[in-house]
């Protein structure tokens, strides 16, 4: 029923995008100062960032709203900064879905098929069919501001694809939904891109979000990319604090460097040795500050042993959060070191008291120099 | 990306709105901006480039009688609009049920003519107008009292005009105000009275800016309810403006016009900063 | 007691009476059948309508007030519209310069634009034509025009434009399809009001008519000086029901925009 529409997936239709030292500038305030990507054809890439890191704009470049003040913009090759937007053949779904509101939703769907010229009865055909795909079908009839939150969502899915782009850029756009729907939709977008296998560029500042969905992450900072790459390398080796305690929950540990043993630092953090790996050996003396997930850390009194090589540390829980499935220690090392551990709340893991002192451990392939 | 093309860009993006905007423009200026400009300049250009025309004023006692009247008159309407205007505005707020029908109640003089207006007014305070025949009834006065080409009259059918353009901007302010504040007042123990003084009227001022302002400026430049029902002794600014031209003193007209101008501008000037005024006065406009 | 708590009421009531008893009595008087004012009047009749409706002089003024109403909607609402479009994405320096321009008739005493238009007219033979009024006219009336199809444009969400250009519809495709629809409600109540300041226009008109382009109002103000006969009344009448009328569906257009 929906074959037509993926069967660009078979041919491998998604196009490729080429950022090249990318700038925008408002006033000599730099919104993007410098963005290079290379997108891969049919490829989920997410732009994650928090609200000013110039996301949203660079998407717009892409789009051909903004005009880039540096750098050049490809898509399958070729330069697209010159294109006006509506020559570039890109879909597009806004964070208010943008529904014309004096349009039916058959006449919202079939708005760019009108654009192209397809003929009344095609147009219907095909309107027909993008309903179905984001399971609407009957609905056409209707007007935006007869349908829920999610149908007009999933309406302006539906607009963005009739035409069969093969780039579809996506602003935000589950960001008006509640919780429950909304991990819905993040499903079926996951679905729809498996389906179309067309590339899908998708902004958020969601980073929950961002790891469910994406093939990639660009984690986005001040105008400038971060870090990029699949969701389990941004969430194991981010290469900056930022990166760090932007995506998931990190636990930041100052330290001194006092030695170098092959590709892993050995440092000093409140009297107590740390190993982590590191990029690039720092200098010996030199103040890190050395990064581990709360769900990386386990309390090491008592059976836990392990064969890959442990930090430990001693700490005296401050305080004792019971989450439903898991529970959440805050815990202080030596001066005022804060670190926080997870654990899961199985009936068969004693709980800590708060004032309790413990020991802490996890595997110094958990802990990163950033 | 290249230079050529940034600025081809960044000229479209000019370029489209000017073809929109200057057919408009132009027509203003050729029969509205131009004449106008052409009119005032005489008065520093008649004979020939002089200040003259201006510093006569301050030595004219007719011109000096007129503008102090102008400026009275507008006064006097202005708080007379606020008076009435703000209670009017109150209540369409308060008792949101009645609103559509007080509004109506308002909207139907504002939407007549300012002729039909003014002469109604004539109408109702002529010797056998329904004041006079009201108060004959009652028994207040023996014989019909002049109202009708007096000051008063001026005033009065003046503020009737432009209750509406107080009324308004007041309604918008006070529709504005967030309804929990006070309910929070009230749960703090403050009586009604008190909640309206302190929280009510003081949120409500930047409408009464707006209204107070477009009163006044628009009382300075009335010109047909004076001369209709107020008295040939007490001429506004306009009137005088209007003689002056039919007698061809283009040179003096010209003058009096820039000062009515001046002075309209400067108080908007004065008045527009103040928080608020700005957006009240755009929601307004009819 | 209860007077106490009826007050604010009574005094509403009678604040809205000041405001209505003119309109009422100026309807009341047309229909009495005695030449001079008075209220109530003696007796009742359609004296003064039938001496409306047979004078040539009156029909013709409200004809020629008609016409030059209908031009000056045409033209006030084709600029008016243009430039509620144009303006706002001007840069900046020009827009404001522009706005102020546009507006001005708004604020601006209208004697002075009487006879500033007066001045440069009579040079050009536009004096005592029709020509002269509906030029006259347009420029007071497209300031309505603009705050009424700009208020309107402003509520348009501008992500609609967005889209339907990343759809594919080039600038004026998207303009004739999405923008020109949205903001029809704001163009109707625009022309509703640039026809009603031009029918009533009196001012411009006591100066630019002459004599061959008497309009309506410029009639009334003429016999008002000569005689107070309540013919006038009859013809307030019919334009108080006229206004009213047209000034309702201003209204409910207004209501009906969607968002």
């Amino acid at each position: 029923m929906a074959a037509e529409l993926t069967a660009t997936r078979a041919a491998g239709h998604g196009a490729s995008v080429t950022l090249n030292h990318l700038e925008k500038s408002y006033d000599r305030v730099a919104a993007v100062a410098g963005v290079s990507l290379d997108i891969h054809s049919g490829e989920f890439l997410t732009l994650l960032g928090p609200s000013g890191s110039g996301k949203t704009t660079t998407l717009m470049m892409i789009a051909g709203f903004e005009m880039p003040t540096g750098g050049d913009i490809a898509i399958d090759g070729k330069s697209v900064v010159a294109v006006p937007p509506y020559r570039r053949n890109i879909g597009m779904v806004f964070q208010n879905y943008a529904l014309f509101p004096h349009l039916t939703v058959a006449d919202n769907i079939g708005f760019p098929l009108r654009q192209r010229g397809v003929a009344k009865v095609e147009r219907a055909r095909q309107v027909g069919q993008a309903l179905e795909l984001v399971h609407l079908p009957g609905h056409g009839g209707r007007y935006p501001r007869q349908l829920s939150g999610g149908q007009q969502q999933r309406v302006a899915l539906a607009r963005a694809i009739v035409f069969k782009p093969r780039l579809l850029l996506m602003d935000e756009p589950l960001g008006a939904l509640d919780k429950q729907l909304r991990e819905n939709m993040q499903l079926e977008m996951r679905r729809l891109h498996a389906d179309l296998g067309i590339t899908f560029i998708y902004v958020t500042h969601d980073q929950e979000e961002a790891l469910t969905m994406s093939d990639r992450i660009a984690v986005m900072n001040e105008g400038l990319v971060a870090q990029i790459g699949r969701p389990e390398d941004l969430y194991d080796r981010p290469i900056s604090r930022f990166v760090a305690a932007f995506i998931g929950e990190s636990n930041f540990l100052p330290a001194v460097v006092c030695g170098i043993e092959d590709d892993v630092v050995v440092a000093e953090c409140e009297g107590a040795i740390i190993r982590a790996l590191a990029q690039s050996p720092p200098a010996r003396g030199k103040k890190v500050v050395l990064t581990t997930r709360p769900e990386r850390i386990r309390f090491a009194d008592g059976a836990w042993n392990s064969t890959v090589p442990q930090n430990r540390l001693t700490v005296t829980v401050t305080e004792a959060v019971f989450a439903g499935e898991r529970c959440r220690y805050m815990l202080q090392a030596g001066q005022g070191i804060a670190i926080v551990l997870k654990e899961p709340s199985s009936a068969s893991i004693r709980r800590r008291a708060v004032g309790e002192r413990a020991e802490i451990a996890w595997s110094v392939a958990d802990t990163i120099l950033v | 990306m290249s230079k050529a093309a940034t600025v081809r860009c960044s000229a479209r993006s000019v370029s489209a709105p000017l073809v929109l905007a200057a057919p408009p423009l132009l027509f203003m200026l050729a029969f509205y901006a131009v004449p106008v400009l052409s009119m005032l300049l005489r008065s520093v250009s008649d004979p020939v480039w002089t200040l003259s025309h201006y510093a006569s004023l301050t030595g004219d006692t007719v011109f000096l009688k007129v503008f102090c009247n102008t400026l009275y008159t507008s006064l006097i309407v202005t708080l007379g609009t606020l008076v009435l205007g703000y209670p009017v505005a109150l209540s369409l707020v308060r008792a949101p049920r009645w609103a559509p029908f007080i509004l109506v109640l308002i909207l139907l003089p504002f939407w007549t003519s300012v002729l039909v207006r003014s002469y109604a007014w004539m109408v109702l305070m002529g010797r056998h107008g329904i004041i006079n025949e009201a108060l004959l009834v009652i028994g207040i006065v023996n014989q019909p009292l002049r109202i009708l080409n007096t000051p008063l009259a001026t005033q009065i059918a003046m503020i009737h005009i432009l209750l509406p353009y107080m009324a308004l901007p007041i309604t918008n302010a006070l529709r504005q105000i967030d309804p929990s504040l006070t309910r929070a007042s009230s749960g703090l123990g403050a009586t009604p009275w008190a909640t309206f003084r302190q929280i009510t009227l003081p949120l409500s001022l930047p409408g009464v800016a707006a209204g107070t302002l477009m009163v006044f400026v628009l009382g300075l430049g009335f010109y047909i309810t004076p001369a209709m029902v107020g008295g040939p002794r007490e001429i506004t600014l306009s009137m005088l403006i209007a003689q002056q031209v039919d007698q061809l003193n283009w040179a003096y007209a010209a003058t009096l016009s820039a000062v009515l101008l001046a002075s309209a501008l400067a108080i908007i000037a004065a008045f527009y900063r103040l928080p608020g005024v700005s957006n009240a006065f755009r929601m307004s406009a009819r | 007691m209860i007077v106490v708590r009826l007050l604010p009421a009574m005094v509403v009531g009678l604040i809205l009476l000041f405001l209505v008893l003119p309109i009422l009595v100026v309807m009341v008087v047309s229909f009495s059948s005695e030449t001079y004012l008075t209220f109530p009047p003696p007796a009742f009749g359609l004296r003064w309508y039938n001496a409306y409706f047979a004078s040539d002089d009156w029909l013709q003024s409200t004809w020629l007030s008609l016409r030059v109403a209908a031009a000056v909607v045409v033209l006030a609402t084709f600029f008016g519209t243009l430039a509620a479009i144009g303006i706002p994405r001007l840069p900046s320096a020009l827009r404001i310069l522009a706005s102020a321009l546009i507006l001005s008739p708004l604020i601006v005493p209208v004697i002075i634009v009487a006879i500033g238009i007066y001045y440069s007219f009579a040079r050009y033979g536009l004096v005592g034509s029709p020509t002269g009024l509906i030029l006259a006219h347009t420029c007071l009336a497209i300031p309505f025009v603009v705050t009424s199809v700009g208020a309107n444009l402003a509520g348009i969400d501008p992500r609609l434009e967005q889209a339907a250009l990343s759809l594919g519809a080039t600038p004026s495709g998207t303009f004739l399809q999405i923008t020109l629809p949205l903001i029809r409600p704001g163009i109707l109540v625009g022309a509703l009001f640039a026809f009603i300041t031009s029918f009533d226009e009196l001012v411009v008109a006591l100066f630019i008519s002459g004599s061959g382009a008497v309009t309506l109002p410029r009639r009334m103000w003429d016999d008002l000086l000569f005689q107070i006969e309540p013919t006038i009344a009859a013809v307030s009448t019919l334009t108080i029901v006229l206004t009213a009328a047209l000034m309702g569906c201003a209204q409910l257009l207004r209501k009906r925009a969607p968002t």
